[in-house]
C-alpha cells in the first residue's frame, strides 16, 4: 500500500483501455475510524516539525553578521506565520484537493470547507484537520529554509509578497505532484517525508532566487563570517530533533515504520555528520560547524527515503551526502555563487541525492518497494524522472517570480541599508546592545 | 617613532593588513569602534520618516613605526583601505616618547 503523506491508497490494475487506478479509499471506507497512538504521535510530530523553522532561524542567524541576525531569525518566523495563513485559506487545498490534470488540487478545501475532526481517505486513521496541520509545519519550514538565498539584503515586504507567491505557486502544486495524488504519484515515485517536495524545491529555489537578488556587497572581497557558532549549533540541534517528527511522523501512525523512519533518521544524521568533518578534515580542520552542516546533508538525504530503506542503506545514504553536499558548498564558493547559508548545497543537492538514493535502497524487508540494489530499474527511472522534473520546475518558477517581484517592488534593500545591515535599517531593532 | 591611528572600514581590513604586510610592516593593534566623521552616518528612509544611524562600526588599526616610515604606511593604508565613498575613515599620527619590549625588557626611543 501506498503510505507517503497524502498519498491516498491505491490499487492498479491494467485493462485493456490502459492503466486503471482506483483510490483504495473507496474500497476501505469502513476502515476510516481514528486511531488514537497514530493521533497522538502525529499531534506531537506535528509541534516537533513546527519547531524545525525556528531552528532554520537560528541555524541561520548564526551564520550571518551580528547586524542582521533578528532579521534572519524574524525572516523565519514570517515564513511560519505567511504559510500557516495561506495553507488555511487556500494552499491546503491547492496541494490536497481534487486532482487537476496532475498538476495541482481543486478549491475543494477552501478555507477548510470539509476538513474536519473525522477521518478522511487521504489521512488515515487521523483526523482530517490534523493532516492538514502536519502537512502545514511542512509548507513553512520549507519557505523558511529558502531564505539562505536572500540573507542580508532582502526587502520585507517584497520578501512577504515573494513568499506568498511561492508558497503558492511552487511549494502547493510540488506537493500535490508528490502526496496530493498528482502526477508524480502515479508514476509511482516515492518521496516518504519530502525529498522532493521540501528539500530539491527549497534548494533549487534558492540557487535561481540568489542569482536574482544577487550578491551581498563585499562578498568575494572581504570574509563575511559567521558571528555566532554556538547559535548556529542551537539551531542545528533543533532541527535534528524536530526531523523525527518529519520523518517518523510522515508514517501517519504510530507503528513499525514509524520506528524505522526514526532510526534511519538519526543514523543518516550521524554519518553524515562524520563524512562532512572527515571531508573538512582532510583540507585542513575539523570544523565543528562543518559536522552539524553534515548533520543536516545527512536529515536531507534520508527524508525520502525514510519509510523504504534499512539502518545500514541509511549509513551510506547519509555518509554520501556529507562528502557530497561539502563539494557541492566548495564548488558553489569556487563559482563566487551568493546563495549564502547554502540552501543549495545542502537541501538542493542532498535533496537530489536523497530522492536518487531511494531509487537505489529502497528494500521490500522495510517497505514493499524495492530499488536498484534489488534489481528495479523502474523505481530507479521514477526517482530520477520525479526529481528532474521538480529542479526544473522549482528552479524556473522561482525565476520567474523573483524576476516580477524584483521588477515591481525590488526585492534588494539599498547600498545605505545593507551597510548599516537589516536589523537596523528594515526593523529598526538590534541584536545585541 | 610615531604611533599610528588609523580608524578604517571593517571590510578593507584584509586589504589593508595584506598591503602592509606586503611591505614589512606585520605589527600591529586591531579594535571594533564606533564612530561618525563629517557625514554623521548614515539617514535611511523608514516608513516616511527619516532614521538616524549616526555611529558606524569602524576598526581602528594601531601602528608604531620609525619617523621616516610614517608617509609610507600612511599612504598604504590610504591606498588599500579606500573605496572612494564618505566613510573611508580617518588616519592619525602621534609622537611616542618611549617603547619597551615586555619580554626583553628592551626600551627604545
Amino acid at each position: 500500500m501506498w503510505r507517503s503523506p497524502g498519498g491516498a491508497p491505491r490499487l492498479r490494475c491494467l485493462t485493456n483501455f490502459g492503466q486503471l487506478t482506483i483510490e483504495a479509499s473507496y474500497i476501505r471506507v469502513i476502515k476510516l475510524t481514528i486511531d488514537s497512538g497514530a493521533t497522538a504521535w502525529v499531534l506531537v510530530s506535528t509541534a516537533m516539525v513546527m519547531l524545525m523553522t525556528p531552528g532554520v532561524g537560528l541555524f541561520y542567524g548564526g551564520l550571518v553578521r551580528s547586524k542582521t541576525v533578528v532579521s534572519m531569525i524574524g525572516l523565519s518566523f514570517l515564513a511560519l506565520a505567511l504559510a500557516s495563513v495561506q495553507w488555511v485559506l487556500f494552499g491546503y487545498s491547492l496541494s490536497f484537493g481534487t486532482d487537476i490534470g496532475g498538476f495541482v488540487g481543486g478549491l475543494d478545501f477552501l478555507g477548510l470547507r470539509g476538513v474536519g475532526m473525522d477521518a478522511a481517505p487521504l489521512a488515515g486513521s487521523i483526523p482530517h484537520v490534523l493532516y492538514m496541520a502536519f502537512q502545514l509545519v511542512f509548507a513553512a519550514v520549507t519557505l523558511a529554509i529558502l531564505t539562505s538565498a536572500v540573507a542580508e539584503r532582502v526587502k520585507i515586504s517584497s520578501f512577504v509578497v515573494f513568499g506568498l507567491l511561492w508558497t503558492t505557486l511552487v511549494y502547493d502544486p510540488l506537493a500535490h505532484w508528490v502526496w496530493g495524488g498528482g502526477w508524480a504519484a502515479s508514476l509511482g515515485a516515492l518521496d516518504f517525508a519530502g525529498g522532493t517536495v521540501v528539500h530539491i524545491s527549497s534548494g533549487f529555489s534558492a540557487l535561481a532566487l540568489a542569482l536574482v537578488i544577487g550578491k551581498r556587497i563585499g562578498f568575494g572581497s572581504y570574509v563575511l563570517e559567521p558571528h555566532n557558532i554556538p547559535m548556529a549549533m542551537i539551531g542545528a540541534g533543533l532541527l535534528w530533533f524536530g526531523w523525527f517528527g518529519f520523518n517518523g511522523g510522515s508514517a501517519l501512525a504510530a507503528d513499525g515504520l514509524a520506528a524505522n523512519a526514526f532510526v534511519v533518521t538519526n543514523i543518516s544524521a550521524a554519518a553524515g555528520a562524520l563524512a562532512w568533518m572527515a571531508a573538512s578534515w582532510l583540507k585542513g580542520k575539523p570544523s565543528a560547524l562543518g559536522m552539524v552542516s553534515g548533520g543536516i546533508a545527512g536529515l536531507v538525504a534520508i527524508t525520502p527515503a525514510a519509510g523504504y530503506v534499512d539502518s545500514l542503506s541509511a549509513i551510506a545514504i547519509g555518509g554520501v551526502a556529507g562528502v557530497l553536499c561539502y563539494r557541492a558548498l566548495l564548488f558553489r564558493v569556487g563559482r563566487e555563487l551568493d546563495e549564502s547559508l547554502d540552501a543549495w548545497a545542502v537541501h538542493g543537492v542532498g535533496g537530489l541525492w536523497g530522492a536518487i538514493a531511494t531509487g537505489i535502497f529502497a528494500t521490500a524487508a522495510v517497505n514493499q518497494y524495492t530499488g536498484l540494489l534489488y534489481g528495479n530499474v523502474d523505481q530507479f527511472i521514477a526517482q530520477v524522472i520525479a526529481a528532474g522534473a521538480s529542479v526544473i520546475y522549482a528552479f524556473g518558477m522561482t525565476y520567474i517570480l523573483a524576476k516580477l517581484v524584483d521588477a515591481f517592488m525590488g526585492l534588494r534593500v539599498s547600498e545605505d541599508e545593507e551597510y548599516v545591515g537589516l536589523d537596523v535599517a528594515q526593523l529598526g531593532e538590534k541584536a545585541y546592545a | 617613532m610615531m604611533k599610528i591611528e588609523a580608524i578604517i572600514r571593517p571590510e578593507r581590513l584584509e586589504q589593508v593588513k595584506k598591503a602592509l604586510e606586503e611591505s614589512g610592516f606585520v605589527a600591529m593593534t586591531i579594535s571594533d569602534v564606533l564612530g561618525r566623521g563629517e557625514q554623521k552616518g548614515i539617514k535611511l528612509q523608514y516608513r516616511g520618516g527619516v532614521l538616524d544611524v549616526d555611529m558606524l562600526p569602524k576598526l581602528k588599526l594601531e601602528i608604531f613605526v620609525r619617523d621616516e616610515a610614517v608617509e609610507q604606511v600612511m599612504k598604504i593604508i590610504c591606498d588599500a583601505g579606500r573605496t572612494g565613498k564618505y566613510g573611508d575613515g580617518r588616519i592619525f599620527v602621534i609622537p611616542v616618547a618611549m617603547s619597551g619590549k615586555v619580554r626583553t625588557g628592551e626600551v627604545e626611543k
